[in-house]
């Protein structure tokens, strides 16, 4: 066992049984279904304009484009267009592919020693990781997207096309969604991959496991909910629609459970601009990404550049011409 | 990346973000439905399970009824309050629809508010529309 995944577990646990017992115990429905939500998105959102100001506001005085392919040289050496780009077009193309692709991810490759006599370090192309990031990413965006049915009513016939599209197998009942099964599976995976590979483990921290369980947490509950204990969707609707319109109501008959998924949520919101997750901001503001590499087409001048007092051959023969002629040294101008 | 792009990316996101609280002021709310009592079921007062418990429980009540009735030919359901029921969904004086006469109040206003769309109608009908 290993402290580093140990408490981020166990913080994830009691969160979870605080909401729970604090709703089913001591009636604080008021707090986990109206007041916390509401902190929880003012949080997210004075956070994440707090750290994308921070950053915008932060010089960046030289290109520092990575470059991963041939940059534009002599007319007949052929070019990468996107991952060397020299031109906003093809910076453009490089952060939407980074963006909804994860190309850099693809590129993953893992170090070990061969497992035949030779022992030799070798390096493959290991695509799993980029493969489980899409999964979670994607699923997890269809669900949010998905959760919007209890933010609007009517609700929006897109949304309806998407809830039947990711339920499109009509497996049991309810409807299996894809996407809820894919985010717990594919966060499983991430977990798995962080606790058993002892190279990823030696580098994760606690700040790598805490959103893990959170999000492992909020996805269990939410499955829970929907497939196993059951609730009243309603009653629930009818929360989230209060909240969204300024008049916040505590239905009857909705149990623990949801008001724990909900602070889960809630945690996540809170705790995001904080954390790693700041990447959904920060991937649209990296310089190693979003610059084009012109250096040698275009001058870029450092803007921390101060006026530095020069003086130029022309101001040092002015200044000492006399004594240069005297002294018999040549000079550019005899006058 | 210039100020302009980023401070405009933000306010989108920003926008994005609270797009639940500005919808819900730009488009009209269908209020939540009411559920209400009518015909048979005003009379009767007893059902196959508590209020708050049919409200979250009546899918897989049903989908175990099926299995039943297809499977095993068994039609009869026994609550917990001490009744039988007959398991029919729209079949007879005794079935869900038997008794709560109204599909579009009893089934389909809560349907429709929580964006839920059930595949019973596929083979059942109502029993209101046979005629």
């Amino acid at each position: 066992m290993n402290q580093k995944y140990l408490i981020p577990l166990t913080t994830v646990f009691l969160l979870f049984l605080v909401a729970y017992t604090g709703v089913e115990g001591a009636g604080l429905h008021q707090v986990f279904g109206i007041f916390i939500p509401y902190l929880a998105v003012l949080a997210f959102l004075a956070g994440f304009v707090y750290k994308v100001l921070g950053w915008a506001s932060s010089a960046v005085p030289f290109r520092i484009p990575t470059t991963c392919g041939q940059q534009k040289s002599l007319p007949w050496i052929k070019q990468n267009c996107i991952d060397n780009p020299d031109t906003s077009t093809g910076v453009l193309l490089r952060m939407v592919l980074e963006i909804f692709l994860f190309r850099s991810l693809f590129r993953n490759t893992k170090a070990a020693f061969n497992k035949n006599e030779s022992n030799t370090l070798s390096y493959s192309w290991e695509i799993f990781l980029w493969l489980g990031a899409l999964a979670f990413h994607y699923s997890f965006l269809v669900v949010i997207l998905r959760h919007f049915r209890f933010f609007t009513s009517p609700v929006p016939s897109c949304l309806k096309f998407l809830e039947y599209m990711d339920g499109i197998v009509q497996l049991g009942l309810p409807g299996l969604f894809i996407s809820g099964a894919v985010l717990l599976l594919a966060t499983l995976f991430l977990l798995a991959r962080r606790v058993l590979d002892a190279k990823v483990t030696y580098i994760s921290q606690a700040a790598d496991y805490f959103p893990l369980f959170l999000i492992i947490g909020i996805a269990a509950s939410g499955l829970s909910m929907r497939y196993f204990t059951k609730v009243d969707i309603v009653g629930i609707k009818t929360l989230t629609m209060g909240l969204v319109t300024f008049s916040p109501i505590i239905p009857e008959g909705v149990g623990g459970l949801f008001y724990a998924h909900l602070f889960l949520v809630s945690i996540l919101f809170a705790y995001f601009p904080a954390s790693k997750l700041m990447h959904l901001g920060g991937i649209f503001l990296s310089p190693t990404r979003n610059m084009a590499n012109n250096t040698r087409a275009k001058r870029h001048v450092n803007p921390w550049n101060y006026d530095v007092k020069t003086h130029t051959y022309e101001e040092y023969e002015d200044h000492f011409r006399e004594k240069m002629i005297e002294a018999g040294l040549p000079v550019d101008k005899e006058e | 990346m210039n100020k302009n792009m980023i401070i405009t990316g933000l306010i989108i996101f920003v926008l994005a973000v609270l797009s639940p609280f500005w919808f819900n002021i730009i488009t009209t709310i269908e209020a939540a439905p009411k559920p209400e009592l009518l015909g048979n079921a005003k009379e009767e007062k007893k059902c196959v399970l508590e209020k708050y418990d049919m409200r979250a429980n009546h899918p897989s009540l049903l989908d175990e009824w099926r299995d039943s009735v297809v499977r095993d030919s068994d039609r009869q359901y026994k609550a917990a309050n001490g009744h039988t029921f007959e398991m029919s969904l729209s079949t007879g004086k005794n079935s869900c629809l038997g008794c709560h006469e109204d599909k579009a109040k009893f089934c389909d206003s809560c349907h429709t508010y929580a964006s839920v769309d059930p595949y019973c109608w596929e083979c059942h009908t109502n029993p209101k529309e046979i005629k």
